[in-house]
C-alpha cells in the first residue's frame, strides 16, 4: 500500500489523549515483572511534564485474567469497573488511565456495552449501589498509558538527551514494535492509528531517532493466551507463537523490541531465554538475545534515567548492548545490587544466552 | 431451536460475537490458536448458528472451546464483525454452569485457575503478584527472575514499588476493607457463586478420578492433574 494510503486510514482512527489530571491505575502484571516502569511513568509525567497524575490505594485488580481465564462473569467484572470509575468520581477526576494493556481492553469493551445495551449499565449500578454504596460518573477519556506518552512524545524528545541512533555508525536503530492485542484488536478506534496501522509506539520510536521494522508477523499475537500459560500444561501454545514472532523478525536484525503490554514485554523476553535453553537458539547475531523494553523503559531511557533503579535488571535479556549503541552510561557493578547499595546475591548464568 | 442454544443467547457476548458468519474462514487463517491447536473457530460459529443443541452440547462437553487463547485477532479482521472469541467466552460460561468442563481435560483446568487467580483476587485484591510465579512451577522464566523472586523486598524497594506496604504504589498491600467491597462486589453479582459452581463440579469429577482435590489451594493431586496433564492428543 502507498504511503499516502496508509496516512489516509491512518487519520481515521486519531484518538483524543487528554493533555492533564489523569487518574491512574495498575497492572497486576506491570506490578509483578516491571514495577519500575510504572515508577518510570509517573516520574516522567509529574517531575518531567508537570502533570497532576492521582493513584488511589484503593483500586484493585480488574479481575481482568479471571475474565478472559472464564472465571469471573461479565456482571462482576462490569461491577469490578464500575467501582474503579466511583473511585476515580470520588476524586474529582475524569481522566482514566490504565497501565494494563488487559485492563484497557476489559474497560473499552464495558463502555462499548453499556452504550449499546444501556440496561447493562443500569444492572452496574444498582449491583455497585448494593455492595458497595458508592455511585460513578463515566470517564470523559479513556487512554493507555502508552497513548499518554505517545501524546507527549515529542516534548520529550525535546527534552531527552539521547536519541534512538548507533553511536557507532550514526545509523537509526531498528525496531520492533509490539502491541498487546486487547489495546485495538476488539476496538479499533479506540487506539491511535486502529488495529492495523497502529502507531502508538511506532510513534515514539520515530520521534525518539530509531527506525521501525515492518516484519511479516508484526501482528501476530505473543502467544500469551491467558489460560494458555497460566497453566503449565498449556504451555507450548504461548511460546509457540512468541517462537513464530522471532523467527519473523530475526532477518531484519532488530536492536531492541518495545512493547506497549506489560504481558507480552516479559513473555518476548522470557521466551528467549526458554528457546535458547531448549534449542541452542538465538534470534540474534551475538547470541545474546533481542532486549526486549517497555515504552516506559524506553522513555527513561532516553531521558537519562539510570536502568536499574528502572527495573531493567529484571529482564533476563541483557539490556547492556543496546545502552551501548545509544551511548547511555551506567555503572555495571550496581545492577544487581539492593536499594541501600547491598549485595543481595546476583542471578546464575544461563547455560546458552551470553551476558 | 433448543434449549442450551436459547441460553447461549441471553449471554450478550453470543449476541455481539455472532450475528451472521458466512463462513469465510478469515478468523481461522489469523487465528493463533488454530495454528497451534485442532482448532477452527470457523467451525464454532458454523455449529453456534446452526441452533442444534446435540452438536451445541457436543461442543461444550469437548476440548475444542478450551483452545482459544482470547486475543481476539478474529475481531479485526471478519468482515461481518462477528467475534468467535466473545462467542468462545459465552460457551465457556454455559460448559461450566452446566458442569460439561470437567468432561475434557482442558475443561477440567478451570479448577486450578479457580483456585489461583480466583483465590488471589478474592484474598489480595491482585489477579497476578510476585508470589504466585514460583520458580519451580515456571521455569521458563530464568535465573533472573528466580534472583528476583528470592530477593523480592529489596529488589521491589529499588524499583520504587511500596511491596506489601500500606498506602499507593506497586504491589501495595490492598487493606481489609478494600477486600471486603471486592467480596461483595463477588457476592451481589453471582461471582462467588460461579467460583462455588466450578468447585463442586470439580469435586465432583476428581471424586470419579479418585483424586483429593482439598478444600484449598493447589497442593492435591487434582491440582497436580488438571495442572500438568497434556495427553497430547490436541494437535
Amino acid at each position: 500500500m502507498e504511503q499516502e494510503g496508509k496516512k489516509r486510514i491512518w487519520s481515521e482512527y486519531q484518538k483524543e489523549i487528554a493533555d492533564d489530571h489523569y487518574f491512574y491505575v495498575r497492572s497486576c502484571i506491570r506490578q509483578t515483572f516491571f514495577p519500575g516502569s510504572e515508577t518510570t511513568f509517573l516520574k516522567i509525567l509529574r517531575d518531567d511534564l508537570s502533570r497532576d497524575v492521582f493513584e488511589d490505594a484503593r483500586h484493585t485488580t480488574c479481575t481482568g485474567i479471571g475474565y478472559h481465564t472464564d472465571i469471573v462473569p461479565f456482571e462482576t467484572i462490569m461491577t469490578i469497573a464500575a467501582r474503579h470509575f466511583a473511585l476515580m468520581t470520588e476524586a474529582g477526576y475524569v481522566n482514566f488511565v490504565p497501565s494494563c494493556v488487559t485492563s484497557f481492553g476489559i474497560y473499552t469493551e464495558i463502555l462499548d456495552t453499556w452504550k449499546h445495551f444501556p440496561e447493562m449499565e443500569a444492572k452496574a449500578r444498582d449491583y455497585l449501589w448494593t455492595a458497595t454504596r458508592r455511585e460513578f460518573k463515566i470517564p470523559d477519556n479513556l487512554s493507555h498509558t502508552s497513548d499518554i506518552i505517545y501524546r507527549f512524545r515529542n516534548e520529550l524528545a525535546e527534552l531527552s538527551g539521547h536519541r534512538l541512533v548507533n553511536k557507532n555508525d550514526g545509523k537509526p536503530l531498528k525496531v520492533v514494535e509490539h502491541i498487546g492485542c486487547h489495546y485495538a484488536k476488539m476496538f479499533p478506534k479506540c487506539g491511535v492509528g486502529g488495529a492495523e496501522f497502529p502507531a502508538v509506539l511506532s510513534g515514539m520510536v520515530e520521534a525518539w531517532g530509531g527506525e521501525v521494522i515492518d516484519y511479516p508477523e508484526r501482528r501476530h499475537c505473543c502467544g500469551f493466551g491467558f489460560r494458555q500459560y497460566l497453566i503449565k500444561a498449556n504451555r507450548g501454545y504461548s511460546l509457540s507463537n512468541s517462537k513464530k514472532k522471532f523467527e519473523s523478525m530475526q532477518p531484519y536484525q532488530p536492536d531492541f523490541i518495545v512493547a506497549n503490554c506489560p504481558g507480552c514485554a516479559m513473555f518476548l523476553d522470557r521466551w528467549q531465554y526458554t528457546i535458547a535453553e531448549m534449542e541452542g537458539i538465538t534470534y540474534d547475531k551475538s547470541g545474546k538475545g533481542i532486549p526486549v523494553l517497555t515504552y516506559e523503559e524506553l522513555a527513561g531511557l532516553i531521558m537519562g534515567y539510570d536502568p536499574w533503579v528502572m527495573g531493567m535488571q529484571m529482564h533476563q535479556i541483557s539490556v547492556e548492548p543496546l545502552l551501548d549503541k545509544i551511548g547511555i552510561v551506567y555503572n555495571k557493578k550496581d545492577k544487581y545490587l539492593g536499594s541501600k547499595g547491598q549485595y543481595i546475591g546476583v542471578p546464575q548464568p544461563p547455560h546458552f544466552l551470553l551476558q | 431451536m433448543g434449549r442450551l442454544y436459547e441460553r447461549l443467547c441471553e449471554d450478550l457476548r453470543c449476541l455481539e460475537g455472532l450475528k451472521s458468519c458466512m463462513n469465510c474462514g478469515v478468523c481461522t487463517a489469523i487465528c493463533p490458536s488454530a495454528e497451534f491447536y485442532r482448532y477452527d473457530p470457523r467451525k464454532i460459529c458454523d455449529t453456534v448458528q446452526r441452533a442444534d443443541d446435540e452438536s451445541i452440547e457436543q461442543l461444550l462437553k469437548s476440548d475444542t472451546i478450551w483452545y482459544c487463547g482470547e486475543c481476539m485477532s478474529c475481531k479485526t479482521r471478519c468482515p461481518r464483525g462477528n467475534t468467535p472469541g466473545l462467542l468462545i467466552m459465552a460457551l465457556r460460561k454455559l460448559s461450566q454452569e452446566m458442569g460439561y468442563f470437567t468432561d475434557s481435560e482442558k475443561g477440567r483446568q478451570q479448577f486450578a485457575i479457580r483456585r489461583v487467580i480466583g483465590d488471589s483476587i478474592l484474598t489480595t485484591g491482585y489477579c497476578m503478584r510476585p508470589i504466585l510465579v514460583n520458580p519451580a512451577n515456571h521455569p521458563e522464566q530464568g535465573p533472573v527472575w528466580e534472583w528476583v523472586y528470592n530477593n523480592l523486598p529489596e529488589v521491589m524497594d529499588k524499583v520504587g514499588a511500596n511491596y506489601l506496604k500500606d498506602g499507593p504504589g506497586a504491589l501495595r498491600r490492598i487493606a481489609p476493607e478494600v477486600l471486603s467491597e471486592i467480596n461483595q462486589i463477588f457476592q451481589v453479582t453471582g461471582g462467588q457463586d460461579f467460583f462455588q459452581l466450578i468447585e463442586e463440579f470439580s469435586k465432583d469429577k476428581a471424586d470419579e478420578m479418585c483424586l483429593d482435590a482439598g478444600e484449598l489451594g493447589g497442593d492435591n493431586a487434582y491440582f497436580s492433574e488438571v495442572y500438568t496433564k497434556n495427553s497430547g492428543n490436541h494437535h
